[in-house]
């Protein structure tokens, strides 16, 4: 854990992809599941932050 | 002097070969592929703006006459606050997760027992593989009829199995079957293709690694956990993202089995999206509904790639 937050610190990809990936899932759930109306008002924004994330963090180094 | 590169470079004409001769082997190069990005560019990446940008508007394409209106995010915020599509985006998920389970489960097994040597193996595969070459029109159709609760015979297996009368259900009409109908269509076509591929993941594995297993004793379960699946895995991963990325914008096959319906039951994210672009003609509305598939896709292939990488890393 330290590990991660230490390369979030210091701009390195493999942590911030990470991060990215988890938004882009979320984001994904949020659009297709069944419970909140909600959720599925903020999916979109939060699979474009995750997307646009995970373009930029890819060209971070390792 | 017969070599036939001599005799191309005579047949050359003097200017133009004076010319390439004074260009780099990178500008060459950018020569033959300029026309490829060129038309990358006007084919993809310039509709993609202009979708973006109809997106902020309230153009609608069958009065271009009409003047245009900035309306910022409002298309998004309608789209993101509809109850109905909210239920589209559901019916969407139901038919790519069960039709994905189904095709992997059901390819990966096939083509499993496929990689095995017996007689009329290459007959059995073409056999398999004929749904696949099938038009989604043709199959819409003839599913269609396979379906009717009057002549259809899925109605009558299900009378001779299960006992229910063959007239009294219909698998394209209200009952909650529809959903099922076309991940059946679907699975029944696709799952051919995912096997394919699965078979050529297990035909690249080299024999002699099942050899060095039977020389450890290792039963046929370990051999498939620990050989079989783990080197077959990324052609499955790549079959999984064909299809995923095929299925979320299904279109063609469930327009012609339900048309979207009954109700709105399988009314598919694509679907609705061209009854807003071409029935009802807000274009700007269905730019904004564009986009957000896209992104969507866009962010779950991005992820997937990266997984796939990690996978064929290994």
């Amino acid at each position: 854990m330290t590990a991660f937050f230490s390369g979030l610190l210091r701009l390195r990809r493999g942590p911030w992809e990470m991060l990215a990936t988890i938004l882009i899932a979320l984001g994904v759930f949020m659009l297709m599941q069944p419970f909140f109306l909600w959720a599925f008002t903020w999916s979109f924004l939060v699979t474009l932050v995750g997307t646009v994330m995970f373009i930029i963090t890819s060209h971070f180094p390792e | 002097m017969h070599n036939p590169i001599d005799i191309a470079a005579r047949a050359t004409p003097r200017p133009v070969a004076r010319r390439l001769r004074g260009l780099s082997d990178r500008a060459i190069a950018w020569i033959f592929v300029a026309p490829t990005i060129f038309l990358l560019l006007a084919i993809n990446i310039f509709p993609l703006i202009w979708t973006i940008r109809l997106s902020f508007t309230n153009y609608a394409a069958n009065r271009p006459n009409r003047e245009v209106e900035w309306v910022g995010l409002r298309n998004y915020s309608r789209i993101l606050t509809d109850a109905d599509t909210w239920a589209n985006m559901q019916s969407t998920a139901h038919f790519l997760i069960w039709t994905i389970t189904f095709q992997v489960v059901i390819g990966f097994t096939l083509a499993w027992l496929i990689n095995r040597k017996f007689k009329g193996n290459d007959l059995l595969t073409t056999l398999i593989v004929l749904p696949m070459m099938l038009s989604p029109a043709v199959v819409g159709n003839f599913w269609t009829f396979l379906y009717q609760p009057q002549i259809g015979l899925v109605n009558y297996a299900v009378e001779a199995v299960a006992g229910i009368p063959a007239s009294s259900f219909s698998m394209l009409g209200p009952g909650g079957w529809a959903r099922w109908a076309i991940v059946i269509v679907d699975t029944w076509m696709w799952t051919p293709f995912v096997m394919l591929i699965c078979l050529a993941g297990l035909r690249s594995i080299p024999d002699y690694i099942y050899e060095a297993a039977e020389v450890d004793r290792a039963s046929k379960w370990r051999q498939f956990w620990t050989i079989t699946l783990p080197m077959a895995l990324p052609f499955l991963m790549l079959a999984v993202l064909f299809r995923g990325i095929e299925n979320f914008k299904m279109f063609d096959m469930v327009t012609l089995l339900t048309g979207g319906g009954p109700g709105n039951e399988t009314l598919l994210t694509s679907i609705d999206l061209k009854r807003e672009a071409f029935e009802k003609w807000r274009t700007g509305y269905a730019s904004a509904y564009a986009i957000i598939l896209f992104v969507t896709v866009f962010g779950l292939a991005s992820i997937y790639v990266k997984a796939l990488n990690k996978v064929k890393e290994r």
